[in-house]
């Protein structure tokens, strides 16, 4: 039948994914470059000088958004995860599996901007306070997944134990959010909310979210490939990748 | 414009190491990030080739 | 299911019996780890006693880490775990069994071990009964995480060292509250706090860490 969400599930198959990724991919690298040099030229040069931390400031264009991506790439990739798991959907696995090291990258990005925000800001490279400390245990997290799932051959049983993993840890993801609220800490607070006014100038938190886009479809475009590096490698006896392959020279 | 010359720009009011230190890295991770995949993806296309018999330009 | 949780653990218990030499090798990795310290530190009063909390802490993390590693290997090796997996009864019973059996082989035994610990490393009383208090609301807390931890690493090769680098992000609450706490009784300042969210982690833990656990079971043995 030709049901709405019978064709809604037809794009859950690894071909019809990988048909559809593949016309999509290069319109996110478009649209990353575009919005990354857009966020970047306000950014840089609209953007006023602040006046207690001069320019160096501006390293906020790159930490809010890698960290903002950081904690909700692992949401996301523990939630295809468990869907995967439920419902036994071998791309759902793959989709999280994908996910895992851009995750990953964006913790660490987010961790390096912050320690290179804070040496001129705070005096220290780094400190042990609960917003850096759990941003960091993010970063394991990511790392124990990968870890995870690549130490178990059976690629059932890794997509699994890895979703079961996933799941577990991000009651962390929350943990970071609310962790500036619990404790003292040298973090400057929360300066975006959805109901009180930004503590910034308009042009900062315009560029700051134009970032956080251009990260988006950055993150779009990498996982979407590593996701069809997936596909084939694990689908590559199926009668639709021979058809694919067919006339490739052999290396 | 926020910048008098290119010098001053690249000085960052003096933050120049920070924030050319922040950004210098993301610039590299997040060219060597694609390019890696695209490695990974095309070495799959290529050991699929290899496990399915039927090309024509296999020897 | 209580007859199962039941006959695992004492099962567990009487294994362990049988191989006391085995059974203590926790505690005594804890001693001589905590041992160390001082060595590669130095010496000095003042600043050992300011060490002190987050030590004994990390050392009870590791030694815990260590042990549970096995927890699950033996039963699978000898086919017992697949029968006890079999069981009408849910998994759960026995992921609450083990984890159980850990704490009373692994935890206890350092809970027991750390007034010596004080003692090495000049605590105060009340420094000393913070830190016995919040070691005995955490290693339960570690045992659950660590089954947990073990079931999902099941019969890998790397496993120990995987099963250290899944489960220690998760214990770091645990940590940063007992040791808080300790440092916040030293300071002079309440710990009612700490101790609250430790007694909240336990509880949260104690309820879904065994139901997880029992998941990873299923997970890594069909």
């Amino acid at each position: 039948m030709n049901s709405p969400s019978l064709r809604l599930y037809t794009f859950a198959a690894p071909s019809r994914f990988y048909q559809l990724s593949g016309w999509l991919v290069p319109w996110f690298w478009a649209a990353t470059i575009l919005l990354t040099a857009a966020g970047l030229y306000i950014g840089f040069f609209v953007a006023p000088t602040d006046a207690t931390q001069g320019d160096s400031y501006r390293i906020i264009f790159l930490h809010v958004p890698a960290a903002w991506m950081s904690m909700v790439l692992y949401v996301v990739m523990a939630f295809w995860a468990g869907i995967g798991w439920a419902f036994n959907a071998r791309l759902s696995s793959m989709v999280a599996r994908a996910i895992a090291p851009t995750g990953a990258m964006f913790t660490f990005l987010a961790l390096w901007s912050g320690a290179f925000w804070g040496k001129p800001t705070w005096g220290a490279w780094w400190v042990w306070d609960a917003r850096l400390t759990s941003e960091l245990i993010l970063l394991f997290l990511y790392l124990g997944y990968i870890a995870l799932v690549n130490a178990i051959d059976d690629v059932r049983r890794a997509d699994q134990a890895g979703a079961l993993l996933a799941l577990v840890g991000s009651v962390n993801v929350p943990i970071i959010y609310f962790s500036v609220k619990w404790w003292n800490t040298l973090h400057q607070g929360a300066t975006v909310s959805m109901t009180a006014a930004p503590k910034m100038a308009s042009t900062m938190l315009t560029a700051m979210l134009i970032m956080s886009f251009a990260f988006w479809a950055y993150a779009f475009a990498v996982v979407f490939t590593r996701t069809r590096a997936i596909v084939i490698e694990r689908e590559a006896h199926a009668g639709w990748v021979a058809e694919l392959t067919r006339g490739r020279m052999q290396a | 414009m926020n910048w008098g010359s290119a010098a001053a720009f690249f000085e960052m009011g003096g933050y120049g190491l920070y924030v050319w230190g922040s950004y210098g890295v993301a610039v590299l991770l997040m060219a060597v990030e694609p390019v890696l995949v695209r490695r990974r993806h095309q070495r799959a296309l290529r050991d699929a080739a290899r496990m399915n018999p039927g090309s024509e330009t296999q020897s | 299911m209580r007859d199962l949780f039941l006959a695992v653990l004492l099962r567990d218990l009487k294994l362990a019996s049988r191989r006391r030499i085995d059974s203590l090798l926790p505690v005594v990795f804890f001693i001589v780890a905590l041992s160390l310290f001082p060595l590669g530190v130095g010496p000095e009063p003042q600043m050992l006693r300011d060490i002190a909390p987050g030590i004994v802490w990390v050392c009870a993390l590791l030694a815990s880490m260590l042990s549970v590693g096995s927890l699950f290997a033996g039963d699978l090796a000898d086919g017992s775990l697949e029968q006890l997996l079999l069981a009408p009864q849910p998994a759960i019973a026995v992921a609450a069994a083990k984890s159980v059996a850990h704490w009373l082989l692994t935890g206890l035994p350092l809970i027991v071990a750390t007034p010596l610990v004080g003692l090495l490393f000049g605590m105060s009383m009340p420094a000393l009964l913070a830190l016995v208090a919040g070691l005995l609301l955490g290693t339960p807390i570690l045992s659950l995480l660590g089954a947990l931890g073990a079931a999902l690493t099941l019969g890998l090769r790397s496993g120990g060292m995987l099963l250290i680098l899944i489960v220690l992000p998760l214990t770091t609450p645990a940590l940063i509250f007992g040791a808080g706490a300790v440092s916040n009784v030293e300071a002079g300042l309440p710990a009612g706090g700490h101790f609250s969210l430790l007694g909240a982690l336990l509880l949260a833990t104690a309820l879904g860490a065994p139901v997880a656990t029992a998941a990873a079971l299923r997970i890594s043995t069909e």
